[in-house]
């Protein structure tokens, strides 16, 4: 192991500066010697490798040879050379010559990022385009909306995700509940928590939990499935058959998604009353009085109203999700950055679309 | 060569031989996909394990790199034993001594091919970056890749990455490299440039080489010796059904699959 240790020894001869290298000239050797080497033959007017003790000498030994001279400017002196060095020194010198491309020169970075957001707003908009048009043609591309794919994607999308939506649901209600009668039975209002619980879920957190879940699970899983065909070509192998990606693989799943969004907010809005009733229930309320209570706070437009807004929230998800497949670049990287952005893109969207459904109903007086 | 501790390498086994297998098999389930595969690989020589499709020619490389355990029979590499108690033991003492190239590159998608190749340096020796950085650079430069250092893996073609891929398996000098089929794919020039690049290799540094692949001209090139996998070897199962110069086995085996595969024909309709 000692004949391991790469030693340096350095030596001025008249004008050359002779370098005097022992034991194993390999990565780690090389490393133990580096900087001494390369701090010796910067400045030298000559170079003189004397590689004499030198017992073992591979390209990362060559390497830190050709560095050297690189740093001298000359070529250096080779005294007692081990076979095949001088070849192996030739291919780093030649490797080391060879001149990198330069960089391309970064773009004004605001200018860029706005360049870039533009691209994905129009990008977004030629995808509206491109699932409008896919539409109005479904009448005659039928045989590629195939049932099988439709009736999995609804499964995936909904059936599977029915207990953690049940879950969730049941959660939300005994948490506000819980939060809200505390408060309230301060000034005697207690069996108002019904109405508040009632009218939150239909209205807003029934459609909009469910549509968090949707881009948590299915739109992710949307991206990632059409990215993978993207970058396994299987993509590109539909469009040279004539097959239509768009009408193939978006719309089946922004059916199944707008199929099951309104059946699991409506799951999700009757967890939530069971959670609600089992906290005023452990309150001291019978079940009547809280079903009495729920039935004169909400009425069916807050029902339909909250069904109809899972209906586009899911229709949002589901196309975000696949838009940001079809967009998925090269590598399985992308991969993991389309599904992030079919996630972050799903809630940000559905969380404006309430905004804007809550300025719709406003303004209609729903 | 190695860095071997005491306790994983075989006593008084031979410097000059780099690989030895004996007996070794492979089943997946019920499926026997080879049995009694033996075959020695000596240092300093470029090994070739040729055969068809589906024969089981990256599995017995996957079974030589530590990746699979063999279901049956003993493997030495480099002097320690990778089957039996020693296997763990060994494979650590060998990391370092072995490289290897998977069929498709296998390069790290977040990195730039510079920082793939940088990777086993900075892992595993003390050279300073400007010293890892180096290195890497004349590892590209012998596979020609100097001027896309600074790419990432999704940027470039197949056969870039191939040869991306050979940089990276020698980033530390190993004396004992694994490519696996890396010429396919790639175009004439580029794969005689590879053929030629495994010989320097193999002359300036004394490394041995163990090839998979079917490319006959690459075969007939590279190759000191080579062993010929069949599906067809046994009744039951697959297995190796040649050894030797691969120059003789062209033009001397009677073997019918060897002679068909070395010529190029089909084999007769019926034919195992």
């Amino acid at each position: 192991m000692t004949d391991a240790v790469a030693r340096l020894a350095v030596e001025q001869r008249g004008p050359q500066t002779v370098l005097r290298f022992a034991g194993r000239l390999d990565a780690e050797g090389a490393g133990l010697v580096w900087r001494p080497t390369l701090r010796a033959a910067r400045g030298a007017s000559g170079l003189t490798f004397d590689l004499g003790g030198v017992v073992h000498c591979d390209m990362a030994g060559a390497a830190l040879l050709a560095a050297a001279e690189a740093v001298q400017g000359g070529t250096a002196t080779l005294d007692s050379p081990p076979a095949q060095l001088e070849s192996l020194l030739d291919r780093a010198r030649a490797a080391s010559r060879q001149v990198p491309h330069a960089a391309p020169p970064p773009a004004a970075a605001p200018l860029a990022r706005l360049r870039g957001a533009l691209g994905v707003v129009s990008d977004g908009i030629a995808f509206l385009g491109e699932l409008a048009f896919a539409w109005v043609r479904l009448p005659v591309r039928r045989k590629m909306l195939r049932p099988a794919d439709l009736l999995r994607y609804a499964d995936q999308a909904g059936v599977r995700a029915l207990p953690l939506v049940l879950l969730l649901g049941y959660l939300m209600g005994l948490i506000l509940a819980f939060q809200s009668a505390i408060p309230m039975r301060r000034f005697g209002a207690d069996l108002f928590v019904a109405n508040l619980v009632a009218i939150s879920l239909l209205r807003e957190l029934g459609p909009l939990l469910s549509a968090v879940i949707l881009a948590g699970r299915t739109g992710s899983a949307f991206a990632a499935e059409i990215g993978t065909m993207k970058v396994n070509e299987e993509i590109d192998a539909l469009t040279t058959m004539g097959l239509d990606p768009v009408t193939m693989l978006v719309l089946p799943r922004l059916i199944a998604a707008m199929l099951v969004m309104p059946a699991l907010a409506l799951a999700l809005d009757l967890a939530g009353l069971l959670g609600m009733a089992t906290v005023m229930n452990a309150f001291g309320f019978p079940l009547v009085t809280i079903a009495h209570q729920v039935q004169s706070a909400a009425t069916a437009s807050d029902l339909f109203g909250g069904l109809f807004k899972g209906l586009c929230f899911g229709a949002a998800v589901a196309a975000i999700g696949c838009r940001a497949g079809l967009s998925t670049g090269v590598g399985p990287r992308a991969v993991g950055l389309s599904a992030t952005a079919a996630v972050v893109g799903g809630i940000v969207s559905t969380i404006l679309l309430d905004g804007l459904f809550a300025l719709m109903f406003y303004r209609l007086g729903l | 060569m190695t860095d071997a501790g005491p306790t994983t390498a075989i006593p008084g086994a031979p410097a000059t031989t780099a690989i030895q297998v004996t007996g070794a098999a492979q089943r997946f389930g019920r499926r026997t996909i080879y049995r009694d595969v033996s075959f020695s690989v000596a240092t300093g020589e470029v090994f070739v394990i040729l055969g068809g499709s589906g024969c089981g020619k990256s599995t017995v490389m996957r079974q030589l790199i530590g990746l699979l355990p063999p279901t049956a029979g003993e493997i030495a590499v480099l002097g320690h034993r990778i089957t039996g108690p020693a296997r763990v033991a060994s494979l650590r003492v060998l990391r370092r001594s072995i490289g290897v190239m998977f069929q498709s590159g296998a390069l790290f998608g977040s990195m730039t091919l510079l920082e793939n190749v940088m990777l086993p340096l900075e892992m595993f020796t003390p050279l300073p970056p400007e010293g890892r950085e180096a290195v890497a650079r004349v590892k590209l430069g012998l596979v020609g890749l100097a001027d896309a250092a600074g790419l990432m893996p999704a940027e470039i073609s197949g056969g870039m990455a191939k040869r991306a891929g050979i940089a990276r398996a020698m980033a530390l000098d190993p004396p004992l490299l694994f490519l696996d089929e890396p010429s396919a794919g790639l175009d004439p020039i580029t794969s005689a440039g590879l053929d030629r690049l495994i010989l320097d290799l193999r002359d300036d540094l004394g490394a041995t080489f163990v090839v998979v692949t079917h490319e006959l001209a690459s075969i007939l090139a590279i190759a000191d010796r080579c062993i010929m996998l069949d599906r067809a070897a046994w009744p039951d199962a697959g297995g190796m059904i040649a050894e030797g110069d691969p120059r003789k086995l062209r033009d001397e085996s009677t073997h019918p699959t060897v002679r068909a595969f070395f010529r190029r024909e089909a084999l007769p309709v019926g034919a195992p």
